[in-house]
């Protein structure tokens, strides 16, 4: 592909398809990299999203995706099912490789690559992921029909799934470092509220213990530092994300966490006609809604940049 | 070679005494990631079938074979040889990480 596009969209979710949407509309003929594997973004291993406004009932956070990937596709928007594996972001036309080995320039780049699960760093961990150990409670709750489990985290996403597993699970334990959760208020009432679900505060996993499969945590107490034992067969790790910026750094101004830094409240980053929103620049507030918007800031800042 | 289906009445012969490696995809129709995977997996049986035979197993519908390979985690793509596990993958992943945890059985 020789041409030079306008704007190139990297990453889908709420962010990226909700640029491609804005960039499309604008007749900027945008190409929107979704992800071999990661299409629809976070959303994709949720189940029923509850705040999207405009959605009285809720919505299944895949349905919500498929809807927005369709009405970017509606107005034009070219969506590629692969990944971007290498950028070159600091000339005025940027040099974008996909993982079948296709090179596409451009002149603006829309990074929205979101953000990744965070793990706890245990070694243990890693080696008994798949074999107890879970970051997704939608895809493997199902095989931990009656056994007791353990869910680490504070915040909505570990709410959520620690009340997701109860359909599956006879007991799940929430472990949280701290006395009271991050969590929204009415995700925690509904999770207190939830006889299958026992909270242990104050609480951090030190260890995952098993053979070949989970079959006990090893537990510290972060006010007096006492450890112990407890029998899990499944541990669901939801401490929270990273952002996906290890493709960027070095030609994009990063801050101590991995996430892009933009001017003011614009989604303009450090390289002229680079613009970023989503999860990549978020600390803060990380929802599907303040995605979207980000995401259609973006185009718009992209389209802007275009027009001189 | 397209993939194709694998239940516990096939397992056997499709994949136990197999006289090529087979890789088993666990997986699930509730399952993003694993949809996500499906049609790059369905790419390499195409391009390598002849070396690699690629069967899914549904593990809502064959929950006694995934109970017994202890598969708590979907999509998890299991390499068998001779009737025994030699490599394991857990989770999705683009095709070129794929094709690299695979090459010994590509080449």
């Amino acid at each position: 592909m020789s041409d030079v596009r306008n704007v190139v969209i990297v990453g889908s979710g709420p962010a990226g398809y909700t640029a491609a949407i804005y960039a499309a509309r604008a007749q900027l003929d945008p190409i929107i990299y979704e992800g071999s594997v990661t299409a629809g973004g976070a959303l994709m291993n949720t189940t029923e999203v509850e705040n999207f406004p405009g959605f009285t009932d809720g919505v299944m956070g895949p349905d919500l995706m498929d809807s927005m990937r369709k009405q970017a596709k509606r107005f034009g928007a070219e969506l590629i099912t692969d990944d971007i594996v290498e950028m070159d972001l600091t000339g005025d036309i940027k040099v974008l490789k996909d993982g079948s080995g296709n090179t596409v320039k451009a002149k603006s780049v829309i990074l929205a690559t979101g953000s990744a699960y965070r793990e706890i760093g245990l070694v243990n961990e890693k080696r008994l992921s798949g074999h107890g150990v879970s970051w997704c409670a939608t895809c493997d709750g199902f095989f931990f029909r009656g056994q007791t489990i353990a869910v680490v985290g504070g915040g909505d996403s570990a709410v959520e799934e620690a009340t997701f597993l109860t359909r599956f699970a006879d007991k799940v334990v929430l472990i949280h470092r701290r006395d009271s959760l991050r969590a929204s208020k009415i995700m925690a009432e509904r999770a207190k509220a939830n006889p299958k679900i026992e909270f242990l505060w104050n609480t951090e996993v030190i260890d995952v213990l098993g053979a070949d499969k989970v079959e006990a945590l090893k537990l510290r107490n972060t006010v007096d530092g006492t450890e112990s034992e407890r029998a899990f067969t499944g541990l669901f790790v939801a401490i929270g994300h990273i952002p996906r910026s290890e493709l960027i750094v070095g030609q994009i101004d990063l801050d101590n966490e991995g996430y892009v830094v933009c001017e003011g409240r614009s989604t303009r980053t450090n390289q002229k006609g680079v613009f970023a929103c989503g999860d990549l620049v978020d600390h803060t507030y990380r929802q599907a809604i303040t995605a979207a918007g980000s995401g259609c800031a973006a185009a718009l800042d992209a389209e802007k940049f275009l027009a001189h | 070679m397209a993939t194709s289906k694998v239940t516990t009445a096939t397992f056997d012969a499709e994949v136990l005494k197999s006289s090529t490696p087979v890789l088993v995809d666990f997986w699930a129709e509730w399952c993003g990631p694993c949809r996500a995977v499906g049609p790059i997996l369905e790419e390499i049986s195409n391009e390598y079938g002849s070396k690699l035979k690629i069967v899914k197993l549904n593990t809502d519908e064959e929950s006694a074979i995934a109970i017994k390979y202890g598969i708590t985690s979907i999509p998890s793509m299991y390499v068998f040889v001779n009737g025994e596990v030699v490599t394991q993958i857990v989770g999705a992943k683009p095709k070129p990480a794929l094709l690299k945890d695979l090459e010994s059985f590509l080449a």
